[in-house]
């Protein structure tokens, strides 16, 4: 009994114990209800209104970083769609230039092909002269009755010999006419043809412009959606920014992975360069660290070919360049990146050469008989990592199209991302408040469960004193009246 | 604007910080190698020299390699068979590995005992090579039996130092007399590594599989 605890009013029994010292509590928890209650709502404004605060911040700065977005977004879509109408607009200046310049003499040629067809025709509608007057004659003599004279009946026969020479001669004039018509309408034929093919021509390109006019209604449309600023372009232009943050993040990847194998191509030989004992930190050597610069400037002189050609905008101030120094600077990088490349075919080349004497050393320290291989096979490894040593920084220098749409759309992505975050943590913050408050009343409630018998008491006392002054009022009420 | 150059200039900014702050500590490893010559162990000197194959395969250039023998008196520039500290050129180290791999060819070809061991003469003697190449690691590898044997003028019962210097036994063969009491071989092991302890070596560690040779440039 001695080890029982010191609480233990009654030793060995812990429930009677604290029953007992519960009830010995209880008339000092009644006495402190009211300080005890008012403790507890303190506490729960103390955690639950910061915490609300927060909350309500946290909202407000997600609307604004929203409205922000919206205002960047609709920008950049503007942009954008403000630079491909312009593509848009150089296409079709190209397409007039080089298909439409030639359309006046085309015009030209085909007039005169008209001109000539209409000629023609008409040649074919002359028809041949009409049969001379001497039918009604024949007709007139026709009617001359024989009545068996001799005479009328021979006279008639050479009139009929006659008109059958004549009848001969006009239908093979006639004959004649015709055939030269129809020559001048076989004539035609090429005239008809080269007519043809102008018109075709000429329809294939009104329509390749009819089809660069409809691209551009449909831009403009989209630009002025933007510049309304209405939801649709909004959600348009975040899901665009999504599909290109995820493209793009994809590529990079790719290219991050051409990297590494160009980092493995040319870190062995540079060790033959800069030296193999030197390091930069307990792991990372300096010839490593050449590889990397070497494939950094790779990339950077891409970067800088991108940007010269007009293909990506991440330099405004290459933009803004001069045509020729623009032009200078454009072959400058080209010329680098092409001795870069040269350089890592070489160092690709030393590789190969660095690991077949560090194969003959460990061989001949092995004691074994070194395999001769076929002279030319072990020479398309050696072909290849030259060839890939050459190819990979022009590879690399495409990586600045990907990285331009990465940064353009990572703000995008990253800001929705932010607000998404912003209003979870606000709801969060917001129930963390609820419940706190909420839990706070539960505790107040226990608490007058807890000394339940005390105020049980107090409300029947209550009672017994309103029930004495109501008896009393009507007394007095009994005694008035 | 800004954004973008800060993102293309952070690689490089990192780049400048690393060229500034380059590790100025040696990472280049050098190893000192004892070959006994003394009594029946002359019989081992084939394996010694699979040892130092191993060993010119796996050490990288800016590295460090001498191959010293174990004989009466060890205390000598003389007994260093082959030394060389690699060029930083792999092509160049590996013409400098050959060579040596030559030189220690023809040692063991030529190898012969002698009366007594000094393997503390030969400790203090790769102890001061390793010193001399300022490698970041050191190990003396012990190619013994670890029974020392001293003509009565030779002293060498003093404190030696091998601070920072790994030291390894290999290929220690019982004697005929450790299979009578193996105690003996026990004994003789824990007596090195008491001394080897001593004189503040970084770690004591026996190979007598020369198949696990992997372990011995692990510190």
């Amino acid at each position: 009994m001695a080890d029982s605890p010191f609480w233990m009013i009654w030793p060995g029994n812990a429930a009677l114990s604290a029953l007992i010292l519960f009830l010995i509590a209880m008339p000092f928890l009644y006495a402190a209800r009211m300080p005890v209650h008012g403790l507890l709502r303190a506490l729960g404004q103390l955690a639950g209104g910061p915490l609300r605060m927060c909350s309500r911040w946290l909202l407000d700065a997600a609307r604004t970083l929203q409205e922000r977005n919206r205002a960047v977004l609709l920008a950049q879509g503007r942009e954008e769609t403000g630079q491909q109408i312009a593509r848009e607009f150089e296409r079709v200046a190209a397409l007039v230039r080089h298909d439409l310049e030639g359309y006046p003499a085309l015009q030209r040629k085909l007039l005169d092909e008209i001109t000539r067809v209409e000629e023609d025709y008409r040649k074919c509608g002359e028809v041949p002269p009409p049969p001379p007057e001497w039918i009604e004659a024949v007709t007139a003599v026709a009617k001359v009755k024989s009545n068996g004279n001799e005479m009328v009946q021979r006279i008639l026969e050479e009139i009929q010999k006659s008109v059958v020479v004549i009848h001969d001669k006009a239908l093979a004039e006639y004959r004649r006419a015709y055939q030269s018509r129809h020559k001048i309408l076989d004539g035609f034929m090429p005239f008809w043809r080269s007519l043809d093919k102008t018109l075709a021509r000429t329809d294939s390109k009104i329509t390749s412009l009819t089809e660069r006019a409809s691209v551009i209604d449909a831009q403009m449309e989209k630009f002025e959606q933007i510049a309304k600023k209405t939801d649709k372009a909004e959600h348009a232009l975040t899901v665009s920014a999504l599909t290109q943050f995820f493209i793009a993040a994809l590529v990079l990847l790719i290219a991050a992975g051409g990297a590494l194998i160009n980092f493995k191509l040319i870190a062995l030989p540079m060790s033959e360069m800069v030296g193999a004992g030197d390091y930069l930190t307990s792991t990372l050597r300096t010839s490593e660290v050449a590889a990397l610069v070497i494939i950094f400037v790779e990339a950077t002189m891409g970067l800088f070919l991108m940007e010269t050609l007009h293909i990506t905008h991440l330099f405004p101030r290459i933009h803004s360049l001069g045509e020729v120094i623009r032009k200078r600077m454009m072959w400058a990088s080209f010329v680098l990146l092409l001795t870069l490349a040269g350089i890592e075919a070489a160092l690709a080349l030393m590789r190969d050469m660095l690991i077949a004497d560090k194969q003959a050393l460990l061989q001949s320290l092995a004691a074994t008989q070194a395999v001769v291989a076929d002279g030319w096979l072990t020479r398309i490894p050696t072909a290849g990592q030259m060839l890939l040593g050459f190819i990979l920084p022009f590879a690399l220098a495409f990586v600045a199209i990907p990285l331009e749409s990465f940064i353009n759309s990572a703000r995008t992505v990253g800001g929705a991302a932010l607000v998404i975050l912003a209003r979870a943590v606000a709801v969060a913050l917001r129930l963390a408040g609820s419940f706190i408050r909420q839990l706070c009343r539960v505790l107040i409630m226990v608490y007058d469960i807890s000394i339940v018998l005390p105020l049980l008491g107090e409300r029947l006392v209550k009672a017994g004193r309103a029930g004495a002054k109501a008896r009393g009022a009507g007394l007095q009420a009994g005694e008035r009246s | 604007m800004r954004r973008r150059a800060f993102v293309v200039s952070v690689p490089l900014l990192g780049l400048a910080y690393a060229a500034g702050c380059t590790d100025q500590r040696s990472h280049a490893h050098a190893v000192y190698m004892l070959v006994d010559t003394s009594g029946t162990y002359a019989q081992e000197i084939g394996k010694a020299q699979l040892i130092v194959n191993y060993l010119l395969g796996s050490l990288q250039p800016g590295d460090s390699l001498a191959v010293a023998r174990v004989r009466s008196r060890s205390f000598s520039e003389k007994d260093i068979i082959a030394k060389a500290t690699f060029d930083n050129r792999p092509s160049q180290a590996n013409a400098q590995k050959r060579a040596l791999k030559e030189k220690v060819e023809a040692f063991t070809a030529s190898a012969r005992g002698s009366v007594n061991t000094d393997i503390t003469g030969g400790l203090i003697q790769g102890s001061q090579f390793l010193k001399e190449t300022g490698a970041g690691r050191k190990t003396i590898l012990i190619f013994s039996d670890m029974q020392e044997e001293l003509d009565k003028a030779t002293v060498r019962n003093f404190p030696i130092d091998l601070k920072d210097i790994r030291v390894v036994a290999v290929n220690v063969v019982k004697l005929s007399t450790d299979n009578i009491d193996p105690r003996r071989y026990m004994g003789r092991l824990e007596d090195w590594q008491k001394r080897v302890k001593a004189a503040g070596a970084s770690e004591w560690r026996v190979i007598n599989d020369i198949e696990h040779l992997d372990a011995l440039l692990k510190g």
